[in-house]
């Protein structure tokens, strides 16, 4: 035929595709992430905004260096480090100092993700292995707090959060306990209602249970989050703590409390279903919830630490290839309904 | 039943929704496609042996008369798709790549192309293997594109019975509607192609699957039902790769067919619906096929339509005849989700091809994109209508581990649909390392002693 003016491509099938891609999808965490990102930025004002924007940018940088450092393309445009700068940037404390919150960002890509092998070879959550490091290195200002909605929070700043590098930061007078501490070391309760609007202090991004559940919806609903994780944490943590809290109303906590405090929402949401890190099967992600929700009730309840929900995903993420290798579907024809005439 | 817990139409677990794209050519009836200058026919068009000449060169032939015959069982007939000259009997390329003999056929422009007739074969008083010969002889394999001959599928061993025929109308495959147009023009066909079936395979039900998309098609069959039929309609949920056998089976009657086995297993016995209908329209005249009905259509086509074309037609000829735009660059025998992209313009309509797809580079610049590492997100173990791994799968295969993805992950139960390259967000092209592997791991048992 003479119109033809290309040369044929020879192409193995389908060639067609469903238009999921990975940049979209980390896109998506990203605008899943905005709203209770930009409720943190307005709760902890000018703190709050730096530690998001530091944490982000360095683990952009990160892994931008990383990658021209092992002569490698940038992989920075599929918009996972940005998922990671920024999950990693709303478990900070909004008065952690710059500094740290730079290096724990080197720390995620750099420990977490690239010497895994880069993006998909992870078994930790990245932003959790950042976090975790920090937790373990500085204690007490991953422990110590600034108080929600200060008055002068847009002008001003903690001393802490210009802390030079390796300095000990100062924390005079303006810190304050998160509901979690109150309740474990002072026995005092948080009204769920305002746990949940996210009107009290704790990090940066984990306030506002609402906002971090629309932004789940929204994944869910475009099919980019499994939806079994969250639930089954959500159920475990709301059933075991409801156990306690009935054989003694007045050591545990109640189990609405326990699921609007503290990291459980953000963790459950947008950090157990990290797709790298989590299981495959349908029937492997509600055992893995499971797993994490009871963690987080022992560690919380019985631990050293008012907060367990980053060490109880990390737990999570060790088992999920073992979760991934036991709980296989049946494939079809090879069941207990082969053949069967029904 | 699983089904039970599902609202609605039955269907299979599993599988993907690629867009359906058949709104441009389901309402055009079909049309006869003119003969080109020279037909090229392979003389293997089915799975089995080639087909043996029983002509020879310069010999003048009629339109349907037979030009080879089935060389062993598991064989089919071929006939003059037009009346007119064998030029030559040689090398021609197919659709796998290789080269392969068939008969070169020059039809007499002037000719009024009466097809000659046969032996009839009679509804009433042929016996079930006299009918198993009839299609035999009239080079019957499956339309839908698998290309087995009909008749090998329909010969029982004695401890083997069937009890529901399954009629086949799915179409699952985006863009083509050849099958939807058969339905809804040769239903009598259709009706007398079933009570073959029956008679052959003394199935007592009968039902016609048809997705819920087609639901023109379902009313038209379902209306005209005779009254002695023991047949059904029943309307499917729409959903890939639904038209594959196994799936069918599992989404009407809700039986798994063992892996490894065949729809015979579990007392089923699946037809293409224009298998069915070629079927109840050659036997009773004692005829062969020597045309199809296809689909041709893409957003590369100009004159898109269903046309009944004669076996043998060059590609070249039918994108001269329909006209394409001059920015194509990708042409598939088949529809997008399982066609295979054409090597040559060479290469001719055979049996098995329901449709020829043409996109330009608009459609095919996603394929640019790069490939991502797997982020295990789980998306093709969702989409996999037989369960499998494919991510895992995928690991292995880049890794060439071939052995452990056929004994531990059942490679070999993959039946290549490729939900899952068409849901990977990596763009891994999954089912095309099984292909590889099905292939190599094929070929190392043949080989093993």
């Amino acid at each position: 035929m003479s119109t033809l003016s290309k040369t044929l491509q020879l192409r193995t099938s389908p060639h067609i595709l469903s238009g999921y891609a990975v940049d979209s999808i980390m896109f998506n965490v990203v605008l899943a992430l905005l709203p209770a990102t930009l409720f943190g930025m307005y709760v902890f004002g000018l703190a709050g905004t730096l530690t998001i924007v530091v944490a982000t940018l360095s683990c952009v940088l990160s892994e931008h260096l990383i990658c021209v450092s092992q002569k490698r393309r940038s992989t920075i445009g599929d918009w996972s480090a940005a998922v990671t700068g920024l999950l990693y940037g709303l478990t900070l404390p909004p008065s952690l100092p710059l500094w740290m919150v730079a290096f724990g960002g080197f720390v995620c890509i750099g420990l977490g993700k690239a010497i895994f092998g880069g993006l998909g070879s992870n078994p930790f959550n990245p932003a959790l292995v950042g976090r975790a490091i920090l937790q373990a290195a500085f204690p007490v200002p991953m422990t110590t707090w600034m108080p929600a909605f200060a008055e002068n929070r847009f002008s001003w700043l903690p001393p802490s959060t210009l802390a030079w590098p390796f300095t000990e930061p100062v924390y005079d007078g303006f810190t304050s306990a998160t509901p979690l501490s109150l309740q474990k070391f002072d026995q005092v309760a948080t009204d769920a209602g305002q746990l949940a609007l996210g009107m009290v202090s704790g990090s940066t991004g984990e306030t506002s249970a609402i906002l971090l559940l629309l932004g789940g919806v929204y994944l869910v609903a475009r099919n980019m989050m499994n939806w079994r994780i969250p639930v089954s944490i959500f159920v475990v943590v709301f059933a075991f703590s409801g156990l306690l809290h009935l054989a003694d109303a007045g050591a545990y906590p109640s189990p609405l409390f326990m699921l609007v405090s503290g990291g459980l929402v953000l963790g459950a949401v947008f950090m157990a279903t990290d797709m790298v890190s989590a299981p495959m099967t349908g029937t492997g992600c509600l055992l893995y919830g499971a797993l994490i929700g009871a963690i987080v009730v022992v560690i919380r309840v019985w631990g050293g630490m008012p907060e367990g929900v980053a060490y109880a995903i990390l737990l999570g993420n060790a088992v999920a290839p073992h979760i991934d290798r036991y709980v296989r579907p049946t494939v079809y024809g090879t069941g207990r309904r082969r053949g069967a005439a029904t | 039943m699983l089904q039970l817990l599902n609202m609605g139409p039955a269907t299979f677990r599993h599988g993907v929704h690629p867009p359906e794209l058949k709104e441009e050519t389901c309402g055009l009836p079909i049309r006869q496609f003119p003969f080109a200058p020279v037909l090229t026919i392979p003389l293997s068009q089915h799975i089995g042996k080639p087909a043996v000449p029983v002509v020879r060169e310069g010999q003048e032939v009629q339109r349907g008369q037979r030009l080879a015959k089935p060389d062993g069982f598991l064989s089919v007939s071929m006939h003059a798709p037009a009346s007119g000259v064998v030029r030559r009997i040689g090398l021609m390329p197919s659709i796998t790549g290789r080269m392969v003999t068939g008969i070169y056929l020059e039809p007499f422009p002037g000719s009024t192309q009466e097809v000659a007739e046969g032996i009839p074969c009679p509804l009433d008083t042929a016996t079930p293997d006299e009918i198993i010969t009839a299609i035999q002889d009239a080079g019957l394999v499956g339309l839908g594109g698998a290309g087995f001959p009909t008749h090998a599928k329909l010969k029982l061993r004695d401890d083997q019975s069937i009890d529901t025929l399954i009629i086949n109308g799915v179409e699952c495959e985006p863009y083509l509607t050849t099958d939807h147009r058969v339905m809804l023009e040769q239903r009598d066909d259709i009706y007398v192609g079933i009570r073959y079936l029956m008679k052959v395979t003394g199935a007592r039900r009968v039902i016609i699957g048809i997705e819920a998309n087609k639901p023109d098609a379902a009313e038209h069959l379902r209306a005209g039902l005779p009254g002695d039929l023991p047949a059904e309609v029943q309307v499917l949920r729409v959903k890939y790769p639904q038209g594959a056998e196994k799936m069918l089976i599992t989404a009407m009657l809700g039986r798994e067919v063992p892996s490894g086995k065949l729809p015979i297993d579990v007392h089923a016995l699946c037809c293409n619906v224009a298998t069915t209908a070629e079927i109840g329209r050659l036997l009773p005249h004692g005829r062969g096929i020597q045309e199809r009905v296809i689909t041709i259509t893409g957003p590369a086509v100009q004159k898109k339509g269903n046309y009944r074309i004669p076996i043998g037609t060059p590609l070249r000829f039918l994108l001269d005849y329909v006209g394409v735009d001059p920015h194509v660059n990708r042409i598939f025998m088949g529809g997008p989700m399982m066609g295979t992209a054409a090597s040559s313009l060479d290469l001719a309509i055979t049996k098995g091809i329901s449709g020829v797809t043409a996109f330009t580079d608009a459609e095919t610049s996603f394929h640019q994109r790069p490939e991502h590492p797997c982020i295990r997100c789980g998306y093709c173990v969702e989409a996999c209508p037989i369960f499998l791994n494919p991510s895992t799968l995928g690991r292995l295969a880049k890794h060439e581990n071939y052995d452990r993805m056929a004994d531990e992950f059942n490679l070999m139960d993959c039946f290549e649909c490729g939900s899952c390259s068409f849901v990977c967000p990596s763009h891994i092209p999954l089912v095309h390392y099984f292909r590889v592997a099905k292939s190599s791991v094929r070929k190392a048992r043949a080989a093993a002693p």
